[in-house]
């Protein structure tokens, strides 16, 4: 049986969900943790901007799927598998130049993906990107200069976020693949062709990593399937067991 | 006739003035001393003539935790106010700006000791994600220097004056 187009909208509307939901849950595991204040205030208000991101995505996935699952349902009963999160975003903090390296791929594509989403033949998805966009915008400001920062730094630095690039960079190519639900999305309109963004981003980035002296990572190892399949790192389960375990011990608790 | 008499109480249900005098008593609850009017969050308001309103509001910031209690405060205040009905309606599009922060905004923020944000969203120079220049609420200077661009509110940055040597918030540009 083909997939009807509010199917694939509500499957769509997930993917950009998760990702903004467990990449928030990653940051807020900074807050108290901060190298100094300043970055643990940057790093708590990040990820405050990005549940804020999900709660609307995941409000207008449930309208679409019309089963009376609101936002909390969707975030925080649904398992590993049927978490569509880029793999990225669940990957460790490590140091901070592990963070800011990941932060600054990952804000560079999300910068690009709401750009694109401003243009949605969706009109509610065009709202959220038209709001999340500006957020983004800032987001990606201060990832780009603690790269540079710590780049063109001291020599600890540089081999703390050239490190951090090394170990996401695998990572990177889930940003751009398509299946049957993206391809459905973009001949509506509806998403962009995310393999178009690919060149864009890579132009940025090594604009970026020039000018912070690092080497973009020469890695052969590829990895896939979060997106798309619920194929998940051995991380997400330990981020969902910690968020979930309110509603899963408690089910429709609320306070 | 009975009847009558209270299609005539009807007819005197507070109106749209009362509804936009009510909500400049609602105070943005991070910045007590401004109302939500001040700060642009308020797009709309539509009263019925069966005492019913229906306001329009915009988030600063997506995740901002004081837009549901701001919805709260602004029920209860036209609820008090002498409205039968309210509904509080989010609208995202277009995106709230700071540049919707009015005069009186401006004004009220510096007397609490925040920087009013120093430029028009559409500025070059923020385009280019330069820092503005920012004047020093306590005395004036000029020479004050970005901190953080992360302040103690997702609608904030921290800057430091050169001149008197106090930290204040930045209202930011966006």
């Amino acid at each position: 049986m083909s997939m009807s187009q509010n199917d694939a909208l509500f499957r769509y509307l997930l993917r950009l969900a998760d990702t903004c939901s467990v990449m928030s849950h990653r940051l807020s595991e900074w807050c108290g943790h901060g190298p100094i204040l300043e970055e643990d205030i940057a790093l708590s208000n990040i990820a405050l901007d990005l549940i804020g991101q999900a709660r609307l995505f995941y409000q207008y996935a449930g309208e679409i799927e019309g089963k009376g699952r609101d936002e909390d349902q969707l975030a925080m009963t649904r398992p590993e598998r049927d978490y569509n999160n880029l793999l990225m975003v669940e990957q460790p903090n490590g140091d901070y130049g592990e963070t800011m390296a990941r932060q600054f791929l990952f804000d560079s594509f999300n910068l690009l993906l709401m750009r694109e989403l401003t243009r949605s033949a969706d009109q509610r998805i065009r709202e959220i990107a038209e709001k999340g966009v500006k957020e983004v915008t800032y987001h990606r400001r201060h990832s780009m200069s603690w790269v540079i920062r710590m780049g063109d730094g001291t020599e600890e630095s540089h081999k703390r976020v050239q490190n951090g690039l090394t170990k996401v960079w695998g990572f990177t190519d889930e940003f751009f693949i398509m299946d049957d639900v993206d391809r459905m999305m973009a001949d509506a309109g509806i998403g962009p062709d995310l393999e178009a963004l690919s060149a864009p981003w890579e132009a940025d980035v090594k604009a970026v990593l020039a000018e912070a002296t690092l080497q973009e990572p020469n890695v052969e190892w590829r990895v896939v399937g979060g997106r798309h399949e619920g194929k998940h790192t051995e991380y997400l389960g330990f981020i969902l067991a910690e968020m979930q375990y309110m509603q899963r011990s408690y089910p429709g608790l609320e306070w | 006739m009975v009847r009558g008499s209270i299609m005539n109480a009807a007819i005197a249900m507070p109106g749209s003035e009362q509804a936009w005098n009510l909500l400049g008593t609602v105070m943005d609850p991070e910045i007590p001393n401004l109302s939500l009017i001040d700060i642009g969050v308020i797009r709309e308001v539509e009263t019925g003539e069966d005492g019913s309103v229906r306001v329009a509001m915009s988030p600063t910031y997506t995740g901002c935790p004081a837009t549901d209690m701001m919805k709260i405060m602004v029920h209860d205040a036209l609820i008090s106010g002498g409205f039968a009905r309210v509904q509080v309606d989010t609208v995202l599009s277009p995106a709230w700006s700071s540049d919707w922060i009015t005069e009186e905004g401006h004004r009220k923020l510096r007397e609490a000791g925040i920087a009013p944000p120093a430029a028009r969203s559409s500025d070059k120079r923020h385009l280019m994600g330069l820092d503005p220049d920012v004047p020093c609420p306590q005395c004036g200077s000029m020479d004050t220097e970005l901190k953080s661009n992360f302040g103690s509110t997702a609608c904030k940055a921290l800057y430091q004056c050169r001149s008197c040597h106090e930290p204040f918030d930045y209202f930011k540009c966006i």
